[in-house]
């Protein structure tokens, strides 16, 4: 009993080291100035901002950062507001081919994103063109593609929540005299709010964490997101690892926010609902 | 449950925002795959081509080449998660509560910080000259690890990278599946006399069957699609070495603008996808199907 007790405290404690070791080492380098870059001991010798506030100074970068915070937001209210009408229309209608809809809803996320790289870059700079405007290198362009793979997360997450709501309760509101817009806005909505708040939370870091899609088609600073600038910076500057490791542990900043709200729904999450975390 | 079309008026928005991302880019890339197409070259207009792309496109060995490393890849990393994430969720379920939700809240971390940052990471960690990887491996073991020369050192650090990045899933998604498990056949089966061996294939696989099917679909079509880590560790190097198909079809479309042979490049891998998707669908459930 004992020697197993030492020997998974010894596994446990190498898991975790393992686990954080890379984040870890991102945030050390991200604190060394130049001198010491190579030195390669594991501990963060002192509290040296320096990388950050370079980082942070530069105009393009925070350019960036707005960017994505607005395409990140955008797209995570944009795609509970839809999700929430089509969860309900799914959970409280019973739709002729509703099934059909639900499973093609479902499979444009399970699409590999290098395939729809080429004929989305051609619809956005030749056919979606309205006068001078284009969705090519737009942050709304950005915001209504992202909807390819968070619509169909946010549709299975919400229609699940939704299911877990009794009928009754739209029925007793209905015998009082209310429209759909009003069991909608004061039933479905108030006990929907922390299934919504999950929902917004996860699609909102996935927009954030997106990179290909936001490197193929933007191309100025009007719309490029964070992490198109993390792998600009590597091509440009090869060596100057205490600012691209300052880079990288900002990009992974919202994450480590949110980490310990999402792990109980992230599993859930993932796999369509098909497991409870 | 209301009898009426009102429904769709629901599913209206949603439904029209992915028919113009995904089902329209679809269609045109079908539509554009039959064509010889290239912007920069002296006739930028679509030009019939019938199959031709297709017909280049078998002949093609960088691009087969790239497939087929692919395959490897994906092959090696579900299977080495899928066997890690088991015995890590095993080992969990036995262990206190306390141990369970500290765990629970470290692994969440790899799954939800940006593939591009773990990339990021990884290339701080493993980049010959700077990395601590390659520094304490001379040191301790004297091992030469050089994943900008080496072609199989970097095709390990992929994989590696991938299985810090999603082992993680895999075995919260396991533990979530074990602790959903009926006690009784369990306990039935120990009482029949049945050794641990038996007791793992008999009752719990069969049993655990769903959950793992879920899982390692969803691990085998990230691993098909992995662009962003491994661009930002090796570009795809040394030579090809880590050039896996997504990353193939994005360095060279774009570049070349050849659109017509970039398009059916993407539908062929597509359609690769889906095939293995539903093999792995017939194998695991087909099996099940033999069993009773």
């Amino acid at each position: 009993m004992r020697r197993s007790g030492i020997a998974s405290f010894v596994l446990w404690i190498c898991l975790t080291i393992l686990t954080l070791l890379p984040v870890w080492w991102m945030l050390v380098v991200s604190m060394r100035p130049r001198v010491k870059l190579y030195s390669k001991s594991f501990l963060i010798d002192d509290l040296y901002w320096d990388n950050f506030l370079a980082v942070l100074n530069s105009s393009t970068f925070l350019q960036y950062l707005w960017n994505s915070l607005i395409v990140a937001t955008s797209n995570a209210a944009l795609v509970c507001a839809l999700g929430l009408l089509a969860a309900f229309g799914l959970s409280r209608y019973r739709i002729s081919g509703g099934d059909n809809v639900f499973f093609w809803l479902i499979t444009n996320r399970m699409a590999p994103p290098a395939v729809f790289l080429l004929p989305l870059f051609l619809l956005f700079t030749k056919w979606f063109v309205f006068g001078d405007f284009m969705l090519f290198d737009t942050k709304i362009g950005l915001i209504l593609l992202y909807c390819v793979f968070n619509l169909p997360f946010a549709i299975w997450l919400l229609k699940g929540m939704l299911d877990g709501i009794p009928l009754e309760l739209d029925e007793a509101a209905r015998v009082d005299g209310a429209t759909t817009g009003q069991v909608l806005s004061n039933v479905i909505l108030p006990l929907a709010r922390p299934g919504l708040a999950v929902t917004f939370i996860l699609t909102w870091i996935f927009a954030w964490n997106e990179y290909l899609f936001a490197a193929t088609l933007t191309s100025s600073a009007d719309a490029r997101t964070v992490t198109t600038a993390l792998a600009e910076y590597v091509s440009v500057t090869g060596t100057n690892w205490g600012e691209m490791a300052a880079m990288a542990f900002l990009t992974t900043l919202p994450a480590l926010v949110v980490l310990g709200f999402v792990q109980k729904h992230i599993v859930a999450g993932l796999t369509f609902g098909a497991l409870k975390g | 449950m209301r009898q009426s079309n009102i429904g769709w008026l629901f599913l209206a928005p949603a439904t029209l925002i992915l028919l113009v991302v995904g089902f329209i880019p679809f269609i045109y890339i079908l539509y554009v795959g039959f064509f010889d197409w290239n912007t920069n070259a002296v006739d930028p207009t679509l030009r019939w081509a019938g199959l031709q792309n297709y017909r280049s496109l078998v002949f093609d060995t960088t691009f087969l080449n790239s497939l087929a490393r692919t395959l490897v890849f994906a092959f090696f990393v579900v299977v080495s998660e899928l066997l890690l994430g088991y015995v890590l969720a095993r080992a969990l379920m036995a262990d206190r509560l306390w141990v369970r939700q500290f765990f629970r809240t470290i692994h969440t971390l790899p799954i939800v910080v940006a593939p591009i940052a773990v990339g990021a990471t990884w290339r701080l960690l493993c980049v010959p000259g700077f990395g601590i990887v390659p520094y304490y491996l001379k040191q301790w073991f004297g091992i030469d690890y050089n994943i900008s020369t080496n072609a199989y050192h970097a095709f390990a650090t992929a994989i590696i990278m991938d299985l810090w990045h999603w082992t993680p899933f895999v075995t919260l998604s396991l533990m979530a599946g074990l602790t959903a498990l009926p006690k009784e056949p369990l306990e039935q089966a120990q009482i029949d006399g049945g050794n641990k061996l038996q007791i793992f294939w008999y009752v719990i696989v069969p049993m655990l069957k769903p959950v793992l099917l879920t899982t390692v679909f969803i691990r085998l079509m990230d691993a098909l699609r992995s662009v962003d880590e491994i661009w930002m560790l090796t570009k795809g190097g040394p030579a090809e070495a880590t050039r896996f198909i997504g990353l193939h079809i994005w360095i060279n479309v774009f570049p070349k603008t050849d659109y017509g042979y970039g398009a059916a490049m993407s539908l062929l891998t597509l359609y690769v996808t889906i095939v293995l998707s539903w093999l792995l669908f017939v194998a695991m459930t087909g099996r099940k199907g033999d069993a009773q």
